[in-house]
């Protein structure tokens, strides 16, 4: 058994800070890697590593690795735009996404660990009528399913957010917008560090550098996976690579009904504190809040192609800062400081799958595209469900691979604003 | 960000143009006999290939023709443009080695190279 790691608190910060901090604990291990596991989860994201944590803490399974072919939180976990929300429009939606934001909100406290969760609240703003309508239904579809949301006339929003513009003279006005008081940010990479030692100090493996590149099947039953580290064993496989997802499943002839493109975000120079949530519209295609560095993050639109390159055109950057200034034109002088892509796995129906497979002990959890961080924590407590079970949890029963083929799709195009 | 050599135009911005997605998907030619897993495969799983991807692309913006691409995913590389209705064309070179091998340099992940033939 390896050496329990030490709680963070007030006392133990100072008691290194007497020691010029050149005593802290690792957050986690960097073991390598046993011969067999009891279950295996391939990628280190986020969601693979609330998997892991949930395996680990919800069903007892603690001879689990994560294998990451490069490090933890280096996919889009740690290049997104944070923003956290579950004001989705269908019942599934609502159930999944609601789910993860209670787990959000008591996070820190349970991992004992701050992934600076700020629920400042999101606005989804209307600019046009038809917007008002779409916005108004989602409205009314979350106060049936018990979720926070209430509707901003102009006055309201400019009251709320006081920088934006609210003229009416702009080609597409504000005209309104739905507003989630809990919803907002969280730190990114605090969560996939967070998580990462929480599962450790369980007794998980948590192996970087270690790239997956083909999984063995038996009989209809998987028996392990070859990777950059040598051959690992186990009878579970779970697979959370987002936008290689594809890549994972052609290992066993699977297909998938996703489309990897890239998504880009970027930050500003750092300013005083300008603007107090997050707001986002579908429309024009802009999102914005502030890091509490003092950062602008804004987050632009997917290109329309499938690319791995992790860079996107300039072309959809020139058009969300376009929109970002009409919007706020007081931003208009800020300088940008970094801009970068991330991989993204496009669903058809904009919905995440957690789903097993027809081969025996593989599963995929994967399909969250541009909106899957807020989803974090509730990804992977059904995801665990499934492994362990061998059976979906009832949020996640209706995001299997089957719906494509019945036709059930859950679609959150369009009805869930910019689907991040 | 890249630029396409429309047949009918020239060489573009990529922005003039969209992609229609993969190429060469045909409709299932018997559709009282197709099972629903097969009309799920035909209108949603795609290759959605890390490497020589072969696609379709209309000049939206431009003379509106259709035409298909030969491109590699992992650097946005373009290795060729054919007619629609045309057979595809052999591409000299291999996939990424490592399947989700990220870059050699920087984040272009030009881990491979491919030749037209
Ligand atoms: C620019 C941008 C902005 C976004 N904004 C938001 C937002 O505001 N709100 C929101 O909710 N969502 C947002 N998203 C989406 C969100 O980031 C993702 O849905 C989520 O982080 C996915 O988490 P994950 O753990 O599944 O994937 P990732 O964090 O990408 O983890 C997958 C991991 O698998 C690893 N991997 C891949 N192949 C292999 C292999 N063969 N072997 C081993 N490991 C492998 C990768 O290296 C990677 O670390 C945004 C995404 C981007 C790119
Ligand atoms: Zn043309």
């Amino acid at each position: 058994m390896h050496k329990k790691p030490k709680r963070y608190s007030i006392f133990s910060l100072i008691r290194n800070a007497l020691s010029y901090h050149e005593n802290w604990q690792p957050a986690w291990r960097s073991p390598e890697p046993k011969k067999e596991y009891d279950a295996i989860i391939i990628g280190g994201g986020g969601h693979g590593l609330t998997t892991a944590y949930y395996l680990a803490k919800n069903y007892g399974l603690t001879n689990i690795a994560v294998l990451e072919k490069g490090w933890i939180g280096g996919g889009n976990t740690g290049r997104n735009t944070t923003i956290i929300r579950s004001n989705y429009l269908w019942d599934q939606s609502a159930g999944l996404y609601e789910h993860a934001l209670k787990l959000w909100e008591g996070m820190s406290q349970e991992l004992n660990y701050n992934v600076m969760f700020s629920q400042r609240g999101v606005m989804n703003v209307a600019h046009t009528l038809h917007d008002v309508r779409e916005l108004k239904r989602r409205w009314h579809a979350n106060r049936l399913n018990d979720i926070d949301c209430e509707w901003l006339d102009t006055n309201k929003v400019k009251e709320f957010c006081p920088i934006i513009n609210t003229s009416q003279n702009i080609r597409y006005p504000v005209l309104g917008a739905t507003l989630q008081r809990r919803a907002g940010t969280a730190r990114h990479d605090a969560v996939a560090w967070g998580y990462a030692r929480g599962a450790d100090a369980m007794g998980v493996d948590i192996i970087q550098n270690c790239e997956v590149t083909s999984i063995n099947v038996k009989n209809g039953q998987v028996s392990g996976v070859e990777t950059t580290k040598g051959q690992i064993n186990s009878k579970k496989i779970g697979v959370v690579t987002a936008g290689h997802s594809s890549v994972i499943a052609d290992m066993v002839g699977i297909r998938l009904p996703l489309e990897s493109r890239p998504l880009q975000a970027l930050v500003s120079e750092p300013v005083k504190p300008i603007i107090n949530t997050v707001v986002m519209s579908n429309t024009i295609h802009a999102y914005v809040s502030q890091s509490d560095k003092g950062e602008l993050v804004i987050g632009a639109g997917t290109d329309g192609y499938i690319s791995y390159s992790q860079r996107g055109g300039f072309n959809i950057v020139e058009d969300t800062i376009a929109a970002v200034v009409e919007l706020f034109p007081l931003f208009s002088r800020m300088k940008m400081l970094r801009h970068w892509g991330g991989i993204v796995d496009i669903c058809p129906d904009a919905s995440p799958i957690v789903s097993k497979t027809h081969i025996k002990g593989l599963y995929f959890n994967c399909g969250w595209g541009t909106g899957g961080f807020k989803a974090t924590p509730g990804s992977g407590w059904v995801f665990a469900h499934t492994i362990a079970n061998d059976e979906p949890h009832k949020l996640n029963a209706p995001f299997t691979l089957n719906r494509f083929s019945s036709g059930e799709l859950v679609d959150e195009h369009g009805a869930a604003a910019v689907a991040h | 960000m890249f630029l396409i050599n429309c047949p009918y135009c020239g060489e573009r911005e990529q922005s003039e143009f969209s992609c229609g997605g993969e190429a060469h998907i045909s409709r299932p030619k018997n559709p009282p006999d197709t099972s629903d897993d097969q009309w799920a495969d035909y209108l949603f799983m795609r290759k959605n290939i890390k490497g020589v991807q072969f696609e379709r692309w209309n000049h939206s913006s431009g003379c509106r023709q259709w035409f298909n691409v030969v491109r590699n995913t992992s650097t946005d590389e373009i290795l060729g443009i054919y007619n629609m209705g045309e057979a595809i064309p052999e591409i000299d070179g291999e996939n990424p080695k490592t399947p989700s091998g990220e870059p050699e340099i920087g984040s272009g992940n030009i881990s491979t190279s491919f030749k037209k033939k």
